[in-house]
């Protein structure tokens, strides 16, 4: 057990309430030979800009990069399919030594000529970076000879971890549409979404929601988007963010360069879902929207409790551990295992920030775990010691629970059913069933 | 029989084939309480990580150096030695595998030199640490997984005194695959040294309490003798010499090198006894005598069905050829095959006996899916066999998918896949048998309406 801990520099990044301070550390390196959960710049740069749909995303280094990030999400599109390629330049050694760019543009021309795209994105890897490609110049140069976008993309892996991959996407985003007209009517109810990916067709069942209480989703960054839908996010009134952590920086852009307002919004649970469209409905202070959120938030609880309400006798007084990505997922799911009588015994992200970590502090039960960029070991030595039925994490953590004979739920983003909405929260609730109380459990001792 | 497509092309679409360092973590796998860390940017170990656990539904503990910015300008040497630190305080492994990436060999770092003076430092000399540079931009990861095996071998082998053991050398095949071929081997009364071992690290039974390095794999002991071993087999047709551990041990210590093809299909499986009886002297026993015979049998049943596809195989050269040569023998006309390797063994191997079948094939190395693609539809495959990454053949081309190799992502059960020796052979032509049948059965109701009757009522107007 001792093992786990053996590493000194890690206790600054784990708290358990009540006994010790309230602030971890957090967004900083990982500790090499930890065996961190977390993965490169490049990767968060890929999972924020990969849903543009009609993008050519385009890898410059060696295969291995677009290999393991090739179609492996669920992002779903209503239109084109040319995003679920993995184009790569296949960097060979000779490459490395005599550099690049050449084989960079001969690719863009390639792709341009076969797939006629409107945008292509080229992603940094780690050795580009190394080797000193030019990217900006390639793109540029690119762009000019056929006419389209052509952004580069600063996701060397080694820059920092996945966080400054969103800053990156954040950044190409922010040149894609800070390149075209801007003009919008005030006040229309017409926001832009940030922070969804439509996996499994949550930003479909979110717009619906939004559309039932007269709001237009103006583009929805990145799920389901395209080159157009994109270039007219500046007409929005306001930007509703759920992922905060990939998208409140570009939130943050869009005020500053076109006076869009935004709020943080979470759809994972009836209890955000129902405050967040009520938050969205007062800010247009408008009776209409608000009479028609009220009546669907109604509606749709009426739908959902009796379900609810079922697997919550099931569940009452189970005890679940969480390993997320991000901070405000991990802030979401403890209140929707409220809604379902389990506490949350352990909590951790890989990315968090220090509010999140914060706001998780005054959320869970004296003697809960928080914990920052854990580890298997970890991770192992926490939900044995806290006694946790199940596990929230991605495809990393799922046979390591398993081996523990622990439940397990994927929250990551190759599922293919939604969490997200009144929808979400009833496939959230049967998912957590149907793991905790499987037959499974009674032949593991 | 003709065609062989050189590559030469400024874009991948859709790879056929990984990088060098993950070739590399699987056979450390297969090694008695052994630990792996790739010196790099944390990406990689956490991307090969996800791919590999998700492949076989098992835990991929992996380290990191965890290179930053800083490291990457001024050296990674003290990230790398704090990774192996971190790494011996934890999982306590009794060996070491250290990979390098792109990022850790264009930097230019020299790995064994930092883990010398490592375990120098740390009073550790003795301790096996075995490096390995694997450039992601060099090979591919069946090369990776290869020159990893050579590593280990010439690290650790010594000069022994001669014993009748054999060492078998695998491939990456499925820990069903290993257990089979250690089964037969115990059938046939063999001795042996199986390396590498992942039949029981990376498909592992349900235990209390968890292990952090699981149970099983080869043991270094055992690795150590190889020198003295009565021969080398060894599963690698298709690899190059310079990454073959059989040959390093022929020429280094005299063992003498049997180098066959994937036992799978019936004159691979057969060429597999009568090296062992070539070696040891010994027959086969009856019961290996019924399970041949049932595999013939199972062919004369499957004929009629085999013989209407034409097969798209694609994946790690070694069991692409065995595969191939599988199909061959049961009608299963091989008209596209295809690595995202560069392999140049694999098209002359090829052409030894796909002359024979009077059909075209296209031979394709350096390959990738868009490619694969557009040549199975042009020859008209009506059957896949190889990985999950295939999938966009069902999905685009509307051609089903046998599932086989690595790695299996969109199915369970990939490590628990049995395809070799007689018995596994059956049931691999069982399963391609079956697909085959499926998407028979379930379009010849359209199928035939279209073809006889609306093309005809379009023709003749009805009365």
């Amino acid at each position: 057990m001792d093992t786990g801990l053996a590493i000194r520099e890690r206790l600054d990044s784990i708290a358990v309430k009540g006994k010790q301070k309230k602030q971890i550390k957090c967004d900083t390196d990982s500790i090499a030979g930890c065996v961190s959960q977390r993965a490169c710049v490049y990767c968060g740069a890929r999972v924020v800009l990969n849903p543009v749909t009609d993008a050519i995303h385009l890898v410059h280094g060696p295969i291995g990069c677009a290999s393991y990030t090739w179609d492996i999400r669920g992002s779903l599109s209503s239109g084109s399919e040319l995003y679920r390629n993995s184009f790569s330049t296949d960097l060979q050694e000779e490459d490395v030594i005599f550099g690049g760019e050449k084989k960079l543009a001969r690719a863009i021309d390639d792709l341009v000529g076969k797939y006629k795209p409107r945008l292509v994105f080229v992603y940094a890897t780690c050795i580009v970076g190394v080797i000193g490609d030019d990217l900006e110049a390639v793109c540029k140069a690119a762009a000019q000879k056929h006419n389209i976008e052509v952004i580069p993309v600063e996701s060397s892996g080694f820059i920092g971890n996945k966080a400054a991959g969103y800053r990156a996407a954040c950044d190409a985003l922010f040149r894609l549409i800070n390149s075209g007209e801007t003009e919008k009517k005030k006040n229309d109810p017409k926001i832009n979404y940030l922070g969804d990916f439509n996996l499994a067709a949550e930003a479909w069942i979110i717009k619906n929601y939004l559309y039932e209480m007269g709001i237009e989703v103006n583009v929805t960054f990145t799920g389901d988007s395209d080159y157009m839908a994109l270039k007219k996010a500046p007409e929005a009134s306001l930007n509703i963010v759920q992922c905060a952590g990939s998208m409140h920086y570009l939130a943050r852009k869009m005020k500053d360069r076109f006076g869009i307002p935004f709020m943080n919004v979470s759809f994972l649970g009836i209890e955000d879902t129902s405050d967040s469209l009520r938050k969205i409905a007062a800010f247009f202070n408008n009776d209409e929207i608000t009479r028609r959120a009220e009546a669907l938030i109604d509606k749709e609880i009426r739908r959902i409790e009796p379900l609810i309400r079922g697997y919550r006798k099931k569940l009452q007084g189970k005890k679940a551990a969480v390993y997320v990505g991000g901070g405000f997922k991990a802030i979401s799911l403890i209140k929707q295992f409220k809604e379902l009588g389990i506490d949350v015994v352990m909590v951790g992200t890989q990315t968090g920030r220090r509010e999140e970590y914060e706001v998780i502090h005054d959320l869970v039960n004296e003697g809960t775990v928080v914990l920052d960029d854990a580890n298997p070991s970890e991770l192992e030595r926490f939900m044995l010691e806290k006694g946790a039925h199940l596990l929230v994490g991605g495809v990393k953590e799922r046979p390591l629970a398993y081996k523990l004979g622990l439940a397990f739920i994927d929250h990551n983003h190759d599922r293919k059913h939604p969490l997200s909405g009144f929808v979400g929260a009833v496939n959230f609730a049967e998912e957590v069933y149907s793991t905790v109380c499987s037959p499974v459990w009674r032949f593991i001792g | 029989m003709k065609k062989e497509t050189p590559n030469f092309r400024n874009v991948t679409e859709n790879p056929c084939h990984m990088c060098m360092p993950m070739g590399g973590i699987i056979p450390f796998k297969g090694i008695e309480q052994s630990m792996v860390i790739l010196h790099g940017s944390q990406g990689c170990a956490t991307y090969m990580r996800r791919h590999i656990a998700e492949h076989f539904n098992e835990p991929i503990d992996v380290g990191s150096s965890s290179l930053n910015e800083k490291g990457t300008v001024y050296g990674g040497e003290q990230n790398l030695k704090t990774g192996l630190d971190n790494i011996m305080k934890v999982y306590r492994p009794k060996l070491v595998g250290v990979l390098t990436t792109c990022l850790a060999e264009t930097i230019g770092e020299d790995i064994e030199r930092i883990t010398s003076d490592y375990l120098r430092d740390r009073g550790l000399e003795g301790f096996p640490v075995v490096t390995v540079p694997t450039p992601g931009y060099g090979d591919s990861h069946f090369e990776g997984y290869w020159f990893t095996l050579t590593r280990i071998v010439t690290k650790l082998t010594q000069r022994a005194k001669r014993h009748s053991r054999v060492n078998v050398i695998v491939p990456n095949i499925s820990p069903a695959d290993i257990r089979e071929i250690k089964r037969l081997l115990e059938l046939m009364g063999v001795e042996y040294i199986l390396f590498p071992d992942f039949s029981e690290t990376l498909d592992r039974p349900f235990e209390k309490p968890y292990q952090k390095i699981p149970a099983g794999g080869t043991r270094t002991a055992d690795i150590k003798v190889m020198a003295g071993s009565a021969a080398t087999i060894q599963f690698g047709m298709t690899v190059e010499d310079s990454m073959s551990p059989g040959r390093f041990l022929q020429t280094e210590y005299d063992v003498p090198l049997y180098n066959l093809p994937i036992p799978m299909g019936v004159e691979n499986t057969d060429l597999f006894f009568a090296c062992l009886k070539e070696i040891t002297g010994k027959e086969m026993p009856a019961s290996l005598r019924l399970e041949r015979g049932r595999l013939l049998d199972a062919m004369v049943d499957s004929h009629k069905y085999n013989f209407h596809g034409r097969s798209v195989i694609f994946g790690e050269p070694e069991l692409v050829f065995a595969v191939t040569k599988t199909c061959s023998e049961n009608g299963i006309f091989p008209v596209v095959v295809a690595t995202g390797s560069r392999n140049s063994k694999l098209p002359r191997l090829l052409k030894g006996f796909l002359h024979e079948l009077e059909i075209e094939t296209r031979i394709l190395t350096s390959s990738d899916f868009t490619q694969i693609r557009k040549n199975s539809r042009e020859m008209g495959a009506n059957i896949a066999i190889g990985s999950s990454e295939g999938r966009y053949l069902t999905e685009k081309e509307g051609i089903p998918l046998v599932r086989l190799g690595f790695p299996i992502h969109d199915r369970v059960g990939g490590q628990r896949l049995l395809s070799v020796g007689y018995t596994g052979t059956t049931m691999f032509l069982d399963r391609i048998t079956n697909t085959l049948l499926e998407n028979k059965l379930t379009n010849y109701r359209s199928s035939m309406y279209q073809k006889y009757y609306k093309n005809y009522h379009a023709a003749v107007p009805t009365h």
